[in-house]
């Protein structure tokens, strides 16, 4: 196996995207996507069965779209990566059969790595710029993730300092979304129905920001509550016969959302002498998060590392491209005997490491 | 040589001649540990004959019927497999590898089998025989029933006069006659089953609701 610039295949299935990466060492060669979100759409949520069966539906393409885009065969590949969680097990499960399969069927070593570390190691592939030195500290949110980690190295030393204890923020943008009869994905629908609106027009709560709270889960998170605010604000205007401020209530909700994000994530850094903050997860095609992410970490003295949308979202190519590190690095493969894991602790950057020899 | 896979009830992996003869084979009932031994019986059953990626002329997949999670596991296997060693993937009714062995073990006349669909359900198929190539006659199937159902419909179906057929109710695929099925439908040019997993059901899915007050 080549260990100075491995050429790797990564399979991602943990939610609704399939997602085949190609990456030579530090380059990306392939980013190929397939995504069952307009299945999702009239349940407004992601369905996990729904999920599934489009993932084994869409793998055999997918791979095959990104051999094609990346112009390599399956006999160069040095290995063969893929997320083994965290996700939703069912759709996991549909990629680890196949990596599993298409290691045995190409002679070539399987490594079973961590969903959220691949986040962080989008970062890598970002051509904008040298990649972030370590450590770090990285914010990665989405529809199934709201997580703050700290990274004192990518591939032997991931902490999670806090995550969130209900929803995931893009499920609240979601429900919300709903509240406001927005269609889903609520992300881009609250972003667009909030232009124009005052974002200080209603004070939502900020979830697990008061003192009390803060002692316990100072880089916690909780949407719930949030959610439930809006709810209740639109019924009593609604039983009052009022119109509802539609642009106010979505600038007022994402800003307590984007809030308590950037005010959580950059007390990290300061509390822990980290001047690096990596933003990660689908939620980042917010703009107003990324705005207010680099205004705070400016004055703040923190650098903001915003990898490109297509490297945020859930992909195949972080995750090859956390396996190259991980190859580079020296580490062995995985057992062909891994599970998925639902609930796959961030510290498990890689599952099932065989011993060497 | 061939490659079976099938996960539509437990696990199981074998591998068989490009004569017919199964040369190694695994099998796990347990129907919650799909993703976990797959690969590991492939590695196996090639390991233990000496056989490499190269010399598989073809793969079985196992379409089901079979209960949503597990199944997939073994289909994207075997299509994964496929792809890798660029070889051709040949989709089979699990059914008809129970079948098959049920007759190649000197089993005559009709044939029912039934494995689990879970909620109280079972998947059904009917034989009435091999063909002249060797490949189980499927009549009726595959389908999913409720056990009282299936009853029912059979009695009606039979009449007065009519013999019951002899009823298998499998708990695993035995994935070596699904490799000599694959066999066998190459041999005769057949095209297999359809490229489809078989779940039979539609996805679990609530259709959303008005929005409910919180206040
Ligand atoms: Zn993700």
């Amino acid at each position: 196996m080549n260990r100075e610039n491995p050429l790797v295949l990564g399979i991602e299935s943990s939610c609704d995207e399939t997602g085949i990466g190609i990456v030579r060492g530090r380059t990306l060669l392939s980013n190929t996507i397939a995504s069952s979100m307009d299945e999702h759409a009239r349940y407004g949520g992601v369905v996990p069965e729904v999920a599934a069966r489009a993932h084994l539906e869409a793998m055999g393409p997918s791979i095959e779209a990104a051999m094609a885009e990346a112009g390599v065969t399956f006999d160069e590949l040095d290995a063969i990566a893929v997320t083994s969680g965290p996700g939703l097990s069912g759709a996991l499960m549909v990629g680890v059969g196949a990596a599993k399969a298409l290691a045995l069927a190409t002679n070539k070593p399987f490594y079973a790595v961590n969903h959220l570390v691949g986040h962080v190691g989008a970062d890598i592939l970002d051509t904008r710029g040298e990649p972030f030195d370590y450590p770090t500290i990285a914010l990665l949110v989405s529809g199934g993730h709201t997580s703050l980690l700290l990274v004192r190295d990518l591939v032997g030393d991931v902490e999670l300092l806090g995550e969130t204890i209900d929803d995931a923020a893009g499920e609240a943008f979601d429900k919300v979304a709903r509240i406001l009869g927005l269609p889903y994905p609520g992300g881009p629908q609250i972003d667009r129905a909030a232009e124009g609106g005052n974002p200080a027009a209603i004070r939502f709560p900020r979830g697990l920001s008061l003192p009390k709270d803060m002692a316990e889960h100072r880089y916690d998170f909780s949407f719930s509550g949030l959610k439930t605010a809006v709810a209740r604000w639109v019924e009593r205007a609604e039983d009052a016969g009022e119109e509802i401020p539609v642009a106010d209530v979505a600038a007022s909700f994402r800003e307590a959302v984007v809030d308590v994000l950037v005010t959580k994530a950059i007390n990290a850094c300061r509390d822990l002498g980290v001047p690096r903050l990596l933003l990660g997860g689908g939620v980042v095609a917010n703009a107003r998060l990324r705005e207010v992410a680099t205004e705070r970490a400016a004055a703040a003295g923190v650098a903001l590392r915003i990898p490109p949308f297509s490297l945020c979202t859930d992909n195949g190519a972080m995750i090859a491209a956390l396996a190259a590190q991980l190859i580079m690095a020296g580490k062995q493969p995985s057992s062909l005997g891994v599970a998925a894991d639902s609930t796959l602790p961030v510290t498990e950057i890689q599952v099932a490491e065989l011993t060497e020899g | 040589m061939y490659l079976a896979i099938d996960t539509s009830t437990g696990t199981g992996v074998a591998l068989v001649s490009a004569n017919g003869e199964i040369r190694a084979s695994r099998v796990l009932t347990d129907t919650r540990r799909h993703v976990e031994v797959v690969g590991t019986f492939i590695q196996e059953v090639l390991a233990e004959t000496g056989t490499t990626a190269a010399q598989i002329s073809a793969v079985a997949a196992g379409m089901g019927p079979g209960p949503f999670t597990g199944l997939r596991i073994g289909i994207a296997a075997a299509r994964a497999f496929g792809q890798g060693a660029n070889i051709p993937v040949i989709p089979l009714v699990s059914h008809d590898a129970l079948a098959l062995e049920w007759y190649e073990n000197g089993g005559t006349g009709e044939l029912l089998v039934t494995t689990d669909a879970r909620r109280r359900e079972l998947y059904w198929s009917r034989y009435s025989g091999l063909d002249a190539a060797g490949i189980p006659v499927r009549e009726a199937g595959p389908a999913l029933a409720r056990p009282e159902d299936l009853d029912i419909a059979e009695t009606e179906r039979l009449g007065t006069a009519g013999t019951a057929p002899h009823r298998v109710d499998a708990v695993g695929i035995p994935a070596g006659s699904l490799g000599i099925l694959a066999q066998r439908v190459r041999a005769a040019g057949r095209p297999g089953a359809e490229d489809e997993a078989l779940y039979l059901r539609p996805p679990d899915i609530a259709a959303q609701g008005p929005r409910k007050r919180v206040s």
